[in-house]
């Protein structure tokens, strides 16, 4: 063989062997359940591709002047504010204004009810008048609200204990709201009173996820449209800036993503930091499970799920009272979050936590102790928890 | 790379002594000698399929196979031909030169005209450039041609931070001097320059190459301010060269049929480039690194940066220079690329918290150059890189395969 042979087969056999190697050199993927986005099983193909087009939206759509953004807003992007889908950063907070009274309309003649804290080039942002209380919100995770939403009111009012009738000092109430006119009631919502139970945000302002997607629209990004098309600088209407498909898609992207996956499940300091937190009655307002009805998603129907919520308002301390509110909530009164995730929040905040609304808390155990009102004597109980236990229930917390 | 420069241009010399028309107008009495090319002299140390006639034309074409992966998902292999690029100069007289580069990427998707400029040569130390010229920021800029590199892709900062290729409708100067072992040169144009998208594009960043979507910017300025676009470099033939640039000016649209829409913001970027050939192993190295300044507004979302840096450092090592494949002269290189960029330098207003925005990569590469005219390459990418958040990164990796060649 001469030698021109030889290195051309040698040629040959290196790309050879570098394309048939190629799997080995792609990163191992993270563990399913180190990951917070991924749409939840049992999609059929049609809704893979629905979800795959939420996605997009959601996750790589930019708004900029030229596509509606602004002309003030405070993000400009879904994705700037749930990196991941998970919980969001202060970079990204959101400011609410203009209510301090439960059931009484937003002063919407100071502003707000959003601060539109940024402006396009050539415009002021908005700012708060003097004197005006405001509360803070950290953009929460957006994985598994599906199932939440799927959740009937039922569901949610028989966790609901507004008297205390049961006198262990923990209430939980929903937060009726006047729910917006493009929402159409399901057979499972019992309106009282023309309001309607919502469950979603920090203070469950939100009815369900089309409210919740239009309302982030519209405040956070000053993208009109047909659902709300008030261009939230000018009060005026506009021309709607994103299309009524584009919401639905991401609507549905938000219904499917999956519910966040335990992980260490089985480690015994786990187990036993479960046993701590039953123990000490945080699963009082943080329940931990709930099974769903039968849903328009077949994926999402009559599945247990684990997002460690009520979905109730609770009072939790003037430690936590901004001085306002949203629909019938009192100031000091806060939905408590869903716990599932709670492990993986530094993976979407910058690899730092920032809990509570307003990610006040830098860690899980300062969170716990800045837990007032209804969950005082949770928090109590769990600063004379000796250092075993109290390691085991943050453990376990880390694992959710 | 030196020895390839220096073989290109005997290719082109050679090519010029056949000609069979009058040769004054094929002679290009600006030309540098061999050991006095420089960097800015890319555009015109071209090779040319044809230069038998006062027009000479030539190109290249770029393609690649790439299977690459992103924390476990892939897209599969994948097939491109990311440019074909066509030459066409010019002699119209002695000392007046057309020059052109017509770019069509991605399979046609995208027509270019990169550079088309007529250059009228008065001294040595000046010369008029004048038409679409390709501003001298950094080298890689000017020198981007794809047969010259030993790697499938372009550096990432040359390419997504500064705006290679960028270039723009204007004029300048550009000339050189020598002295023993030594030459300088300096570039200095007024072009066109950038406009708003740099700041508000949908790639959630400052981004310069924004920019380049407005084709507009070859008919008119977008604020009527002119931008600058400077250089100086110096080479010494034992050592290397070393450039200096600089390109700024108003970038925004500030105004617009006499009403004031924003104040004027600037844009600033600096560059420093660096090329030598150790001579006791050949191995060549090239680097680059620049700073972006942006005025931003404050009061607009700091997803969009006001500083930016990034750069590449190239080493290329010939290990076989001989006959191989029946190619007389074919060599056979190893080639290391580390580059990285920061898109978004500064702290968040919020938390004092270092805003991410990176990407690093370390490209291991070979290459064979079966004539100085083509290289097939083959290439190891892995890289990392955080959101603005500066949140775990999302790493990558594969194999890119591909091949360049002029015509």
């Amino acid at each position: 063989m001469t030698t021109r042979k030889i290195q051309s087969t040698c040629a040959v056999l290196l790309l050879v062997a570098a394309i048939y190697s190629c799997d080995s050199l792609i990163p191992e993927a993270p563990a399913e359940s180190d990951l917070l986005d991924g749409p939840t099983e049992g999609l059929s193909t049609s809704e893979q591709s629905r979800f795959l087009k939420g996605d997009i939206a959601f996750n790589d759509e930019v708004f900029t002047p030229e596509s509606g953004l602004g002309p003030v807003f405070v993000a400009n992007s879904c994705g700037s504010c749930h990196a991941g889908d998970g919980k969001g950063h202060p970079f990204t907070t959101l400011t609410r204004f203009g209510q301090t009274q439960p059931n009484t309309a937003p002063d919407i003649t100071i502003g707000g009810p959003q601060l539109q804290n940024r402006a396009i080039p050539g415009f002021e942002p908005e700012t708060i008048p003097d004197g005006v209380p405001s509360m803070d919100f950290t953009p929460p995770a957006v994985t598994g609200l599906g199932f939440l939403e799927a959740l009937t009111d039922q569901q949610i009012l028989d966790n609901a204990d507004p008297n205390d009738s049961d006198r262990d000092g923990i209430s939980g109430v929903p937060n009726y709201i006047n729910a917006p006119s493009y929402f159409i009631p399901k057979p499972s919502h019992q309106p009282v009173g023309g309001q309607y139970i919502g469950r979603f945000g920090k203070k469950a302002a939100a009815v369900d996820l089309l409210h919740q997607t239009v309302g982030a629209y519209n405040q956070d990004m000053g993208v009109t449209s047909t659902f709300n098309p008030i261009d939230p600088h000018t009060g005026l209407s506009t021309d709607p800036e994103v299309s009524d498909q584009t919401i639905r898609d991401v609507v549905f992207y938000l219904q499917t993503l999956k519910a966040p996956i335990q992980r260490d499940a089985d480690d015994p300091e786990v187990i036993r930091g479960k046993e701590v937190f039953m123990s000490i009655s945080c699963s009082s307002c943080h329940v931990p499970s709930f099974t769903t009805p039968q849903s328009d998603i077949d994926a999402l129907s009559n599945k247990t799920i684990f997002p460690y919520s009520d979905l109730l308002l609770h009072d939790m301390g003037s430690g936590l009272d901004d001085g306002a509110t949203e629909g019938s909530a009192e100031t000091f009164e806060w939905r408590t979050p869903p716990l599932w995730g709670l492990g993986l929040a530094p993976e979407s905040q910058g690899r730092e936590f920032f809990l509570m609304h307003d990610g006040r808390a830098k860690s899980i155990q300062e969170a716990i102790e800045l837990h007032g009102g209804e969950a005082q004597q949770s928090r109590d109980d769990f600063v004379a928890l000796s250092d075993a236990d109290k390691q085991a229930l943050l453990k376990f917390l880390r694992s959710l | 790379m030196k020895k390839l420069i220096i073989t290109l241009f005997i290719g082109l010399l050679s090519q010029q002594l056949i000609a069979q028309v009058d040769q004054s107008l094929l002679k290009d009495d600006r030309s540098d000698s061999l050991e006095n090319a420089m960097n800015m002299d890319a555009l015109s140390n071209r090779v040319y399929a044809t230069s038998s006639s006062p027009v000479s034309i030539g190109g290249y074409l770029e393609a690649d196979y790439k299977y690459i992966g992103e924390d476990g998902l892939t897209d599969g292999h994948s097939f491109r031909i990311p440019r074909v690029t066509l030459f066409i100069t010019s002699s119209i007289s002695s000392r007046i030169k057309f020059m052109s580069e017509f770019e069509f990427e991605e399979g046609g998707e995208e027509i270019a005209i990169e550079f088309a400029a007529m250059d009228v040569n008065f001294h040595p130390l000046l010369n008029l450039r004048g038409g679409v010229v390709v501003n001298p920021i950094g080298a890689f800029n000017q020198n981007h041609d794809g047969p010259k590199w030993e790697f499938v892709d372009r550096p990432i900062a040359m390419t997504q931070m500064l705006p290679a290729t960028w270039s723009n409708v204007g004029f300048g100067l550009y000339g050189k001097m020598y002295k023993q072992d030594w030459a300088v040169g300096y570039e200095a144009y007024l072009t066109n320059g950038f406009d708003n998208s740099i700041t508000t594009n949908t790639e959630n960043r400052t981004f310069l190459p924004a920019s380049k979507d407005n084709k507009e910017r070859f008919e008119e300025s977008s604020n009527g301010e002119p931008l600058f676009t400077g250089k100086i470099a110096v080479r010494n033939q034992n050592i290397g060269e070393l450039g200096l640039s600089y390109m700024g000016g108003i970038y925004n649209t500030h105004e617009d049929d006499g009403l004031t829409l924003d104040e004027p913001r600037r844009l600033d970027v600096f560059a420093v480039d660096f090329n030598t050939e150790l001579p006791f192993s050949d191995t060549y190295i090239v680097g680059e690194w620049a700073w972006v300044f942006v005025n931003v507004p404050n009061t607009f979302t700091q997803q969009y940066g006001e500083k930016q840096s990034g750069g590449f450092l190239d080493i290329v090592q010939p290990v076989i220079d001989k006959r191989m494949f029946g190619f007389d002269d074919a060599v056979f290189n190893v080639a290391l690329r580390l580059e990285s960029v920061d898109w978004n330098v500064g702290t968040f207003n919020e938390t004092d918290g270092n805003i991410g925005d990176e990407i690093w990569a370390v490209v291991p590469g070979i290459s064979f150059r079966p004539t100085y005219q083509t290289v097939f390459r083959l290439n190891y990418r892995y890289q990392e890189q955080t959101d603005i958040l500066g949140n775990p990164p999302a790493k990558t990796s594969g194999i890119e395969i591909g091949f360049a060649t002029y015509f």
